[in-house]
This record gives C-alpha cells, sequence and structure tokens, in this order.
C-alpha cells in the first residue's frame, strides 16, 4: 500500500514540528541530524516503502525523525509518542528494537545499518520476493569499517534491491567530516566498488522520489547507493550547517524560534497554521 | 565409576560440520554462513548438498554477523561460522546490537576455540569467549564435549527459536557420547553418580574429568560428574541437587577462570547453597605456542589437575 500526500511541503513541515515538539518535550539533542534527513525519509519511509519492503535508520541518533514519521504512518500513537525519551518508554533515543511495527532492529551504534539491510535484501533474493531494503546512513557514519565490508558484499551478491541512502549533511558529531576523516561518502569510492550511484539535493522531495523510482527501475545486480547533499538542522535558521545542533538542545526561546521558523519555511500556504499548537 | 570407553576420535569441529551437513536435508530455512573458513569449519558437505544455501562472506566478520541479523527476516536460519575469537571478540557490538539485543534467530558457530588450537598461539586462543557470550541477554551458549555431542547440538539448536553461541574446537579428542543422543539445550548430562564431590565439566575437559573420576574411584572417592553442556541457560537444578549431595565442587573448562562456567556455579552456590568450589581453567593470562597437549599440560587443564582440585576442595568441606 502506497500513502500519497498531495502537498509534501506541508508533510515537511509538519514532521518538523513534530520533531520540535519532540525534542523540546525532552529537552534532547540531535535535532540537527533529525532535520537534515527527515527529507530522505518523507520520501522514502513514507512516499516509496511499500508493505514488503524495509527502511532501517542506520544512523539512529536521528530517531525522533523516525518515530515522527511512524506516527504519521499510524504506526505509533501519538500517545505512545508523547512516552519519548521517558522511563519506560518504547521510544528511547536510539530505536529500540521489537516493540514497534517498522523498528526490527536496534539501531544507533553506528555501522550496524549497512549489513543488517544487506542480509535482508539477500534473504528476499533468496527467497524470490520483490522486497526491497533502504538503509538510511549519515555521511560521518561511513567512517565505520562494516559499511565498506558490507558495500563489496552487496556487489558480490548482486544486491540489486538495497538502496543505500546517504545524508550528507559534512558534519558530524565533533567537526566536518572533512576534517575528522576526510570524505568516507565520496562518490567515487562506492563507485569504485561497482554501485549504481546518484547525488541528489536531499531536502527536495520531488527530485528525490524521481531518483528512487529511478534507481528501483534498475534490477542490474547492482546495489545503489543516493547520496543526498542536506543541511544539519535544514529549515530552523540558526541551526543549519551548524556543528553544535548536532548535540545542543533547545531553550524555550530557541524552541519557539525553530516552530516560527519551520512554519515561515513550510507552512505559510496551509490554512491553519496553528496546527502546530496541536501537534506538539 | 561408570565406564567410559571410546573407539574413535576425531575433532568437534567435524561434529559441527557433520551436524549442519545432516541439518540441511530437514531444514531447508538453515543457511550457512562463513567468513573465509569453510574448510576450517568442515562445511565441505553442507556446501556440496546445498550450494545455494551457503554464502560466502569473506574476511569481513562483523559484516557476517549483520547480515546474518538480516537474514532472519522472513524466516532463514542462518548458521554463521567462524574461528571462536573472530566469532566473539572481534565482533562483539555487532552480535550485541544486532542478534542479541535485536533478539534474531541467528546461530553463531565457532571452532577453534581455547588453548587447544595449538600452535596458532594467543592471538587466536580465545579463553574470555564463554564469558562475553553468556553475559549477553537473550543469548544461549552451548559448549558441547565430543563429536557426537556436538553433532547433536548442532541440530537441535535449529529449533531453538533466538540468538546461540556454540563453541567447539579443533583437536581430536575420543568420542564417548552415544551417536543416537538426543540434545537437550539447558539440561545438564549426569556422566557419573557420587557423593564425594561434584565435578561440573564442559567442552574438551569432560573427557579430562571422566579420566580423573577414574583416578579418584580408584582411591575411594566417588565424584559426581556433570557435563554442563549448556552455560545459559545454565541447570541450576542439577548443579545444585549435586552439591547438597556432596558438599563441594570443582568446575573444569578451557576457559579463562573469570567469567567462565566456574563463575556461572560459583554464582548459583553462592547465591543458594554455599560451599567449596575450586577452579580448573585458565588463570588471568593469555596462551602461547605449543601442542594442545603441551598447552593443556602447562596451564593445567588435566585430569591431574582436576585430582589435584578435588583433593583440595574436599580437605575444605
Amino acid at each position: 500500500m502506497q500513502t500519497t500526500f498531495t502537498d509534501t511541503q506541508a508533510l515537511q513541515g509538519r514532521l518538523r514540528l513534530k520533531i520540535l515538539g519532540l525534542y523540546n518535550q525532552a529537552h534532547a539533542g540531535h535535532i540537527g541530524c533529525s532535520l537534515s534527513c527527515i527529507d530522505l525519509m518523507i520520501a522514502t519511509l513514507i512516499l516509496r516503502k511499500r508493505e514488503q519492503d524495509t527502511f532501517l535508520l542506520s544512523k539512529g541518533h536521528a530517531a525522533a525523525s523516525l518515530y515522527a514519521c511512524l506516527n504519521q504512518l499510524g504506526d505509533i500513537s501519538d500517545e505512545v509518542l508523547a512516552t519519548y525519551y521517558l522511563n519506560g518508554t518504547t521510544l528511547p533515543a536510539h530505536p529500540a528494537p521489537n516493540k514497534h511495527r517498522g523498528i526490527p532492529f536496534a539501531t544507533g551504534s553506528l555501522g550496524h545499518g549497512l549489513p543488517i539491510g544487506s542480509g535482508i535484501a539477500h534473504a528476499s533474493k533468496l527467497l524470490g520476493d520483490d522486497a526491497r531494503v533502504y538503509v538510511l546512513m549519515s555521511d560521518g557514519e561511513t567512517n565505520e569499517g562494516t559499511t565498506w565490508e558490507a558495500a563489496h558484499y552487496a556487489l558480490q551478491n548482486g544486491l540489486d534491491n538495497l538502496v543505500v541512502l546517504i545524508d550528507k549533511n559534512g558534519l558530524q558529531g565533533f567537526g566536518n567530516t572533512a576534517d575528522v576523516l576526510g570524505d568516507t561518502a565520496d562518490v567515487r569510492k562506492w563507485e569504485a566498488i561497482g554501485f549504481d550511484t546518484v547525488e541528489v539535493d536531499g531536502h527536495d522531495v520531488d527530485g528525490l522520489l524521481g531518483v528512487i523510482d529511478q534507481v528501483n527501475a534498475a534490477p542490474n545486480g547492482r546495489p545503489k547507493v543516493i547520496i543526498a547533499h542536506t543541511v544539519k538542522g535544514k529549515g530552523v535558521s540558526y541551526m543549519e550547517n551548524r556543528l553544535e545542533w548536532h548535540y545542543l538542545p533547545m531553550s524555550p526561546a530557541q524552541y519557539e524560534q525553530a516552530c516560527a521558523d519551520v512554519t515561515e519555511r513550510y507552512l505559510t500556504t496551509i490554512p491553519n497554521v496553528a496546527e502546530r499548537t496541536t501537534v506538539y | 565409576m561408570k565406564k567410559y570407553e571410546y573407539t574413535d576420535k576425531k575433532d568437534t569441529r567435524s561434529g559441527f560440520g557433520a551436524g549442519i551437513a545432516e541439518l540441511g536435508k530437514t531444514h531447508p530455512n538453515v543457511i550457512a554462513l562463513t567468513a573465509d573458513l569453510a574448510g576450517s569449519l568442515k562445511l565441505e558437505a553442507f556446501i556440496k548438498e546445498f550450494p545455494d544455501r551457503f554464502i560466502q562472506c569473506g574476511i569481513a566478520e562483523a559484516n557476517m554477523m549483520g547480515v546474518s541479523a538480516g537474514l532472519t527476516i522472513g524466516g532463514k536460519i542462518p548458521y554463521a561460522t567462524t574461528f571462536a575469537n573472530f566469532a566473539t571478540g572481534r565482533v562483539y557490538d555487532q552480535i550485541r546490537q544486532s542478534i542479541a539485543y535485536s533478539n534474531k534467530n541467528v546461530k553463531i558457530c565457532a571452532s577453534h576455540a581455547g588453548l587447544t588450537l595449538g600452535e596458532d598461539g594467543a592471538t587466536h586462543q580465545i579463553l574470555e569467549d564463554l564469558g562475553m557470550m553468556k553475559m549477553l541477554p537473550n543469548m544461549t551458549v552451548i559448549n558441547p564435549c565430543d563429536y557426537n555431542q556436538t553433532k547433536a547440538a548442532t541440530i537441535a539448536i535449529a529449533d531453538h527459536v533466538g540468538p546461540v553461541y556454540l563453541r567447539f574446537g579443533r583437536p581430536v579428542i575420543p568420542i564417548f557420547t552415544p551417536a543416537d543422543q538426543k540434545f537437550e539445550i539447558g539440561k545438564a548430562w549426569h556422566v557419573n553418580e557420587g557423593d564425594a564431590v561434584s565435578i561440573f565439566c564442559t567442552g574438551h575437559l569432560v573427557w579430562e574429568a571422566i579420566k580423573a573420576g577414574e583416578m579418584l574411584s580408584e582411591q575411594g572417592i566417588e565424584a559426581d560428574i556433570i557435563n554442563i553442556h549448556t552455560i545459559k541457560p545454565l541447570d541450576e537444578e542439577a548443579i545444585l541437587a549435586s552439591v547438597k549431595k556432596t558438599g563441594c565442587a570443582v568446575s573444569a573448562e578451557e576457559h579463562m577462570i573469570n567469567g567462565g562456567l566456574g563463575d556461572s556455579v560459583a554464582q548459583v552456590l553462592a547465591r543458594n547453597y554455599p560451599a567449596p568450589l575450586e577452579y580448573v581453567g585458565v588463570h588471568d593470562t593469555f596462551g602461547e605456542s605449543g601442542t594442545p597437549d603441551q598447552l593443556m599440560q602447562k596451564y593445567g587443564l588435566t585430569a591431574d589437575k582436576i585430582v589435584e582440585q578435588v583433593k583440595k576442595v574436599m580437605a575444605r568441606k
């Protein structure tokens, strides 16, 4: 079953408000990380993932974006979403496995999603079904050596049903990716291994959908990587491209400003802009 | 002392190879993975029979663990095989996150465990693996003692839903358990009835415990020998029943005493029925090069050492 939305921009706005609401309620960090990848998740998890497909948020520190999407899809109720970060919740800062449909694995210890995703994609090949696997990684995460073990494995086994999405915002926990270990998400590395590669604007949902459809239409034995150029903190003026918003939580004033930014940017054409107060 | 005899000797890893080849016929969902050690893990028969159910992962153990976790989606039962050192310590976080915490039906099958790997030396002689694996929630940990028991365990774990760590080895050792045995996970095997001392043994030390039991019997000491093949879940009932009868115990394993079977026994006794316990195992040191026999002698993993520890613990009663 495929969900469609007539106004992806509104969805980009609504989910950002939901994410900001979660981080505000929890007084938690990783806000920039979630805002960086939410548009990728709208395109894949919400708009393109079919029932038989799997989506893995390998960069599990952006769990709030995952929870917001699963709430949008109806897999996590508003009541459960309200427990985010609290003691006893099924929605911790990094995804816990087997608590909700759509989260079959623990992620957030970086570098695990691609091996797991390769295994799921391989299982589909062995079972002869047409399921696809989307694995969303951060560019910093590709520092992890398992990335490259898994990439070779995926090629060797002809896993053209595996789509790797790299949220390439150029920043990782404590520095520019270029300064920390260099550009480990350089497209040439993936090309050299033998992946089908596409580079795309990671905030242009329509463009992303086109690219996803394009790679999915190529059952050529080669796994796919979509390198999405993104902006950490996208949508909130004072967070964009700022390293500190990897970890910082918002003050109440900053939260207000963030919501105002998002509303102005994505929701000004929506009649009921006061919706954010009812979301969170 | 009950008499145990053997007519043949084989390595436990060959028991694994035979077990998975047999399992392949009855369990179409079983698939075998390896990190370029198919020969060492004796997978040839399985690969020959079921080439489409064998996955070569290359020398990339971390990825193999993640891939195995992913393969379970849809019902496959992956047997991920490599040396014990690379099956545990090297990939602990992959096992922890993707297999144990995510509670996936992966069977981690590890050969060449312990000192009996021999001349390859300390880099490959892992003596901490049982401890690492038993600490993981959801993980079942099994260390069989001979070819037949390893084969039976290999078959039995396919029908257990959940992560398993199955540990075996390289040396050729006596086959003294029945070929037609049914392996029951978590149920200890009562090797010999006695009332003087309990000997809890696992893996390659079970045969040593039997030899020790014979020596002790000649001296009028009848040992209650219990094979704890399943380190976790531990058969606490069997341990307590034995020690309540004997009043003291010796543990014997080819593993570090920190974190091994002996520590599990100690915990059960401390919580339920405090009694003197002595360990036969490796004492906080890495291994070294040597023949398996030389190393087992040097590090005190022998029948003689078990007898010595029995005397020591009985004096503490």
